[in-house]
């Protein structure tokens, strides 16, 4: 399962990142790697981006950057 | 001071109370650029402290320090090759691990560091104790504690500045452990060292990190000093594949993995429990903020405020602070050599010219005050990041960005903005092609001075439809600006490098007096530097245009002619009365000069006091002359009166018909003919053309040279009429046509030189000059030519232009935009 399908409230592990290059570096740096929890917080008004939480620290990401990361539902 | 022992250089992630501690340190004395070849502001400042002084380097807040995004590629570059004497790294106590990513990376570097652990009460209030001898232990460098909002930190950090001199920050030897990776990366290491060009500048271990990592900006370095690159690379490419079927995934993530572990190592060693992760307060705000429907309402009410703060309310504002700038253009008016009859001193006009030129923008600096405060408050609260989460998703189906909200609400998403500072903001958006796009169509929204010629020309063509028209001119540009970018991202943007959207949503903080004032002074202030001294030089060229090359000795000597009769009448007029002998050539310009003064004088006095003064005070300046224009009830004075108003009026009439006829005959009138042929499917006369090339300078002259070239025959005309009854010809299908191009017009040169400083490129500055004249034309053309073939009117032709936008835009916002990452 991917992180864009999963609806607030939802709390998933980050299994895998499927992206490379620019986006998965940046993912890693923003604290997104395989092992870390992340609850999905809200999605925006338009239901995109959506507001993610990962130990304290809030990040918002698109739709289209989230399907690359492979999660476990918790 | 010995050279080179004074800089300190301050890194950190973004949020971490970096540019407190800079402000706190440098206080005024402050000094923005760009670093050199991008558009990354460079913020350097003066620490003096017990004689010492020491120059500081605000680096741009980062979160790592890859090559990806040019923040990080100018952070590190910066320490490579500038060789700070300290590195303070502030971080944040509340959030430590993220923090001590960056600060691994820069001990990898071998920067000389200091850490500045800021938010300690926060921390604290958190329940988050942190050890900090076992903190300075772990990393092997000097950590104070901090808290920027209480001062805490503040004299002890001074203290360790102060024993900076002559003293080398301790090296740290704390090494990240990249575990199954280090065999490959001493290969790597080993290598690198043997080469003296870069081993002696760059850490051989951190030069082996990033090889390692693919990192292409190192890549190219080595390439240029290794004997054979290709052989080197290719091995490298070798080890990274053994490596990635090793460990599933690609190395850079392994050792980005590997850092975070030996974060949480040292977390683990001086971190207290911690406890569960409360809702916080930011959150529960966020509840409201970033709700489904009421985020949007809270974001309009945000932007109707600051439309009604800076715009409504700096206007009115500009209301106490034009008198003085009008005093200045009345006293510089003085001291110039005065008019004749009919010549006007060359000096006189054109030192006029360039006050007026200059005093058109300097009229906007209470707004921009407040506007850029206000953008400060919403920058410092952490509200943008906010703005652009709850609006990405629109502005990406254009090509845009999150982060283009705030510059299209600056530049006049609905009436009267201003470019100038829309475009200044865009600096904060990380995505290259959306921030080049955002840079690109802000001059074609309803820019505050483009205002005066639609108000003109809708109260002229389209008086029975005032509502409706205006409604027309200030929605349509978001019809336009939409579509527009997004081709411009298909198309000349498409190979313009992208960024992942992800963003941190910080924690809300109450934004500083001092914080917000500084930054709305420093901007105004580059505002003035930058615009300022470019207008000038502008309405020095235009002056030229609109002079030169003059009237011939033929049309002089006609006007010499129409004096002289003038003069010739009025001498017999007044003759047999007893002012008629001391009425000479000389003292009869000073009695029209008189006689002018008097009536403003008397037009701004208000009130039977101030009358009264008025009158006292040209009685007792020449008691003949107020004989004349204030005579009594039957007397010669009045019938003199009577003769003299009569050749001022005649006056006033050559004066203009020699200002038209300059004009007309000046360069720019001459390109206004010139291009007619053109211009007239676009339904442009030659009047329209002068008028619109005007006001490239700024856009309100485009009203202005209107003005002069319909000058009014009678008094209290105004521009309205006179244009109606100078233009018969003009519909209102006309009119359409000319506000349309308004809409898409090229910027003024004041955005024209801010797109140069956000660009970083003359080459863009040219496009943004020369495609918004191609697509109005176009889109005049259109409505003109297209209007007169179907025999549309004004308003319909409106009403289906609108249709056309519209359906445009929708069509384009449902085509998919799907951006491939990988």
């Amino acid at each position: 399962m991917t992180l864009d399908k999963l609806k607030p409230g939802s709390e998933c592990l980050v299994k895998r990142l499927y992206a490379e290059d620019r986006l998965g570096q940046r993912l890693m740096d923003m604290g997104v790697y395989p092992g870390i929890l992340i609850k999905v917080i809200r999605n925006a008004p338009l239901k995109d981006p959506v507001e993610i939480e990962l130990e304290g620290f809030y990040v918002s990401l698109r739709r289209a950057e989230a399907c690359y990361i492979e999660v476990e539902i918790q | 001071m010995i050279s080179g022992m004074g800089l300190i250089a301050l890194a950190g992630q973004p949020n971490c109370g970096k540019s407190t501690l800079f402000n706190l340190l440098t206080g005024a004395s402050q000094h923005v650029a760009n670093y050199p070849g991008v558009t990354v502001e460079k913020k350097t400042g003066w620490y003096t402290h017990n004689s010492k002084r020491l120059e500081v380097v605000d680096l741009p807040g980062t979160y790592s320090l890859t090559s990806y995004s040019p923040e990080e590629k100018v952070a590190r570059n910066f320490l490579v090759s500038e060789t700070p004497t300290a590195v303070i790294n502030v971080a944040d106590a509340s959030n430590l691990k993220r923090n001590l990513y960056l600060t691994l990376q820069l001990l990898e570097m071998e920067a000389p560091v200091i850490m500045m652990l800021n938010m300690m009460d926060v921390a604290e209030r958190r329940g988050i104790g942190i050890n900090i001898k076992e903190l300075e232990h772990q990393l092997g460098i000097k950590v104070i504690p901090a808290s920027m909002k209480t001062g805490e930190g503040k004299d002890n950090l001074r203290q360790v500045l102060d024993n900076l001199n002559g003293h080398e920050v301790l090296q740290s030897r704390t090494r990240i452990d990249y575990g199954r990776l280090e065999p490959f990366l001493r290969d790597i290491e080993n290598r690198v060292k043997d080469i003296k060009e870069i081993s002696g500048r760059y850490s051989p271990r951190w030069l082996a990190v990033k090889l390692f990592e693919n990192d292409m900006e190192v890549i190219s370095i080595a390439g240029k000093f290794i004997h054979q690159p290709e052989e080197f690379l290719g091995y490298i490419k070798g080890l990274r594949e053994k490596a990635s079927v090793e460990s599933g995934g690609p190395p850079e993530h392994m050792i980005s993995f590997q850092r975070y572990r030996a974060a949480d190592t040292i977390i683990r060693l001086v971190q207290g429990s911690k406890h569960g992760v409360k809702k916080t307060l930011s959150d529960r705000i966020d509840n409201i903020v970033c709700h489904r429907f009421l985020g949007p309402v809270i974001l309009v009410g945000v932007i109707y405020l600051l439309y009604y703060l800076s715009i409504v309310q700096g206007y009115n504002l500009t209301n106490y602070t034009w008198p003085f700038l009008a005093k200045f253009r009345s006293l510089t008016e003085s001291i110039l050599p005065s008019s004749g009859f009919i010549e006007i001193p060359l000096i006189t006009s054109f030192v006029l010219w360039f006050v007026d030129s200059i005093n058109a923008l300097l009229n906007y600096i209470p707004i921009f005050f407040i506007l850029f405060g206000l953008i400060a408050i919403l920058e410092d609260s952490g509200y943008m990041p906010r703005m652009a989460f709850i609006f990405d998703k629109l502005f990406h189906r254009y090509g845009l960005h999150g982060q283009s909200t705030l510059p299209m609400v600056l530049g006049g998403i609905y009436v009267g903005g201003c470019a100038v500072p829309a475009i200044m903001s865009c600096r904060g958006i990380p995505d290259e092609r959306s921030r080049l796009a955002t840079i690109l169509i802000i001059p074609m929204l309803n820019c505050l001075a483009k205002i005066p010629l639609y108000i003109l020309l809708i109260n002229i063509y389209f008086a029975a439809h005032k509502g409706l028209a205006m409604f027309f001119i200030s929605t349509i540009s978001l019809l336009i600006v939409l579509p527009v970018a997004r081709l411009l991202t298909a198309t000349v943007l498409r190979k313009k490098e992208t960024a992942p959207f992800i963003m941190e949503m910080p924690p809300y903080h109450m934004p500083t007096i001092r914080g917000v004032l500084g930054l709305a002074v420093e901007r105004v202030w580059l505002f003035i530097r930058k615009i300022i001294t470019i207008v000038a030089a502008v309405a020095v060229v235009l002056f030229v245009l609109l002079q030169y090359p003059g009237l011939d000795d033929e049309r002089k000597d006609d006007y010499e002619n129409q004096k002289k009769d003038a003069i010739a009448r009025f001498n017999n007029q007044i003759s047999g009365s007893p002012f008629s002998e001391k009425l000479g050539d000389e003292n009869l310009m000073s009695l029209v000069i008189f006689s002018e003064n008097y009536k403003s004088a008397k037009m701004m006095a208000k009130g039977k006091d101030a009358n009264r003064k008025a009158n006292e005070k040209f009685e007792k300046r020449n008691p003949e002359f107020f004989k004349i224009v204030s005579p009594d009830k039957e007397s010669d004075g009045e019938k003199v009166n009577k003769a003299l108003k009569n050749l001022i009026k005649t006056r006033k009439g050559i004066l203009r018909e020699i200002r038209k006829e300059k004009i007309n005959n000046s360069y720019l009138g001459r390109i206004g003919k010139a291009i007619e042929p053109v211009t007239c499917f676009a339904g442009f006369n030659r009047n329209v053309n002068i008028a619109l090339l005007s006001s490239f300078a700024a856009k309100e002259s485009s009203v202005a040279t209107l003005g002069a070239l319909y000058e009014q025959e009678e008094e209290g005309e105004s521009l309205e009429e006179r244009m109606a009854k100078g233009e018969e010809g003009f519909t209102s299908l006309h009119a359409l046509a000319v506000m349309l191009f308004m809409v898409l017009y090229p910027p003024c040169i004041a955005t024209t030189i801010m797109v140069k400083v956000q660009t970083g490129s003359v080459k863009w500055m040219l496009f943004s000059l020369v495609y918004p004249m191609v697509l109005g034309l176009a889109a005049a053309t259109l409505v003109y030519s297209g209007g007169s073939a179907l025999g549309l009117n004004g308003l319909e032709a409106m009403f289906a232009f609108y249709g056309l936008a519209l359906c445009v835009t929708i069509v384009l916002g449902l085509v998919n935009t799907k951006s491939k990452h990988i």
